[in-house]
């Protein structure tokens, strides 16, 4: 398709003040792009979320957006641990992070529902030891 | 089209064209055209930031005329609860109410009587079932419009009440048109006594209707030299002040968030700290939490633009002013508090405008994006702003838009400059 948009993002793993630098930027281009406010939202949550479990989990990460006038497509590729139990990993409240992150008020165990919530599909490949990808879609 | 009254504008005569104002604009409304500063009215929300950091005076804030009351039977000043920090050694606030009654005024209400009207209220407002949670503080007209330009979806978040200046001014009225029948609604004035061009635009922009009514806004900064030299006096002022500490420390943050006695609040201050609460609270990052209070200028609204004091010696200040006063001299009765009076209600909400979008049309807008894109990997990345635009980004934004050329930007042709350059010295 020729209206094809991409955004790349790298997620900096070493700095956890910096998480949410990405989605931020996300949404100033959406804002940009004069997506309805609750497309925007829901974009911007899913990649927030994602962000942030790239940081906690995976050493950082990095992600694409990919955009045509039908939909939102974040791609987002890690070379962390992996997920062992992926069905786990969906339940509300499951967490593994580590303690030092819950302390910091993350780690709630929403990540994963969340980006389910916001966005329209999701599907996850992880392979344990390589790495996890995410690619999340959003109707426009 | 914008149709907002700003009270921001420049003095072209005192621009030298500096990039000083460009480089702090929270909102990115402002480019440097002809050596001159030119604000876009679409974008800009009156926070005063660039008249903070202007080195030459140049930005200023429109503001009404202490003349102006003159042209009312019976004048009615509201004083912030911003201007009581602003005299040193002041324990007692009915100086300053005195004050205002010895330079012209007929009647003073404080705007800080309203606020701990607007808390109590707040208060019940927290429990009322269905509402968006954080609830975000009406008062600070410019976090409401930077709301209302950003966060969209924040809007149903911000408290459906009217802040303290439009009950004060209604209460100001009800009450002189008591004590003084033979007044009509239009022979009175009633002066806003502000801190921020902020509160002017709200004031504007958001006509209230004839019973609270405000008819001009006065910044601190005048009123407090015609005060200073009244309240040089020595006589002991009449027992003015109805404020206690929850009304008077609405002038700093924190003030208002910790009368709604309720640990699960935030309060944060400068519009920079105040955009990445909201988008926190945007990606729903802070669970929990009941109130937000965000106000746009640092220390809140001892810090805004139009006060005279740093706003860390005037919150100093408040301790003092604060120390012997009641929790609160405002009250509402059991009846009172069954529901919310109509008169209390923030009507219209703001409606979002999507001022950043590039075209209304979807495809075109992503053409544009794509383009923006582009060009900001030719561009060398600085984000000087010699070529009139906060930052390379925006500047690709501009010439997307037809709003600049690529030969503004001097950086990127440096090298041709320096080959051009050498050659000419050669041939001398």
């Amino acid at each position: 398709m020729s209206e094809l948009l991409n955004f790349h993002f790298v997620v900096d793993g070493t700095n956890f003040t910096a998480a949410g630098n990405a989605s931020g930027q996300l949404k100033k281009n959406l804002r940009q792009l004069n997506l309805a406010p609750e497309t925007i939202r829901r974009a911007s949550i899913a990649m927030y979320e994602g962000e942030i479990n790239m940081v906690i989990h995976a050493g950082g990460g990095e992600a694409d957006v990919n955009i045509t006038e039908k939909e939102i497509e974040i791609i987002l590729t890690d070379n962390g641990p992996g997920i062992s139990d992926i069905s786990k990993a969906m339940q509300e409240g499951y967490s593994t992070a580590p303690e030092n992150i819950r302390s910091l008020g993350f780690g709630a165990g929403m990540g994963l529902p969340n980006m389910k919530r916001y966005s329209d599909q999701m599907t996850i490949e992880s392979e344990l030891g390589k790495g996890t990808k995410i690619t999340m879609k959003i109707n426009i | 089209m914008s149709t907002y009254k700003h009270s921001v504008s420049l003095d072209a005569s005192k621009c030298t064209g500096c990039t000083t104002c460009l480089k702090h604009c929270p909102t990115e409304a402002i480019r440097i055209k002809e050596n001159r500063a030119v604000i876009n009215a679409e974008r800009c929300i009156d926070c005063g930031e660039c008249v903070k950091v202007c080195p030459h005076k140049a930005k200023k804030a429109v503001m009404d005329s202490f003349q102006d009351i003159n042209n009312f039977k019976f004048k009615i000043a509201l004083p912030a609860p911003s201007l009581y920090e602003q005299f040193e050694n002041l324990d007692d606030i009915d100086y300053i109410l005195q004050g205002l009654l010895d330079i012209g005024f007929d009647d003073v209400f404080e705007v800080s009587r309203a606020a701990e009207l607007v808390s109590a209220y707040t208060r019940n407002y927290l429990k009322t079932e269905g509402i968006q949670k954080p609830a975000i503080n009406s008062a600070c007209p410019a976090v409401v419009r930077l709301i209302e330009l950003r966060f969209p979806f924040l809007k149903d978040n911000i408290v459906k009440l009217l802040p303290p200046i439009d009950i004060a001014a209604y209460l100001a009225r009800k009450k002189a048109r008591e004590e003084h029948p033979e007044l009509s609604n239009d022979d009175i004035g009633v002066f806003f006594i502000s801190p921020c061009p902020a509160k002017m635009s709200y004031v504007k922009n958001s006509p209230a209707p004839d019973e609270r009514r405000i008819d001009a806004v006065l910044p601190i900064s005048d009123i407090y030299f015609l005060l200073i030299n009244a309240m040089k006096r020595e006589k002991t002022p009449k027992p003015l002040s109805k404020t206690g500490r929850i009304g008077v420390s609405w002038a700093a943050t924190g003030g208002e968030a910790s009368a709604i006695f309720n640990e699960k609040y935030l309060a944060a201050d400068g519009i920079e700290n105040v955009t990445r609460v909201l988008d926190q609270i945007e990606n729903g990052a802070i669970p929990n939490l009941e109130f937000a209070e965000l106000n746009a200028c640092t220390g809140g609204c001892v810090g805004g633009v139009l006060t005279m004091q740093n706003p860390f010696i005037a919150r100093a200040r408040l301790q003092t002013l604060r120390k012997y006063l009641p929790v609160s001299q405002n009250f509402l009765t059991e009846e009172e508090l069954k529901y919310i009076p109509e008169y209390y209600f923030l009507e219209s909400l703001p409606e979002y405008t999507p001022i950043t979008r590039l075209s209304t049309n979807m495809a075109e807008s992503m053409r544009m994006m794509a383009d923006i894109q582009k060009l900001k990997e030719e561009l060398p990345g600085y984000d000087c702003g010699s070529c009139g635009a906060p930052t390379c980004r925006a500047f690709a934004e501009d010439i997307v838009k037809g709003n600049a050329e690529k030969y503004d930007c001097l950086l990127m042709y440096k090298d041709d400059f320096k080959e051009y350059i050498k050659k000419l010295e050669g041939t001398k």
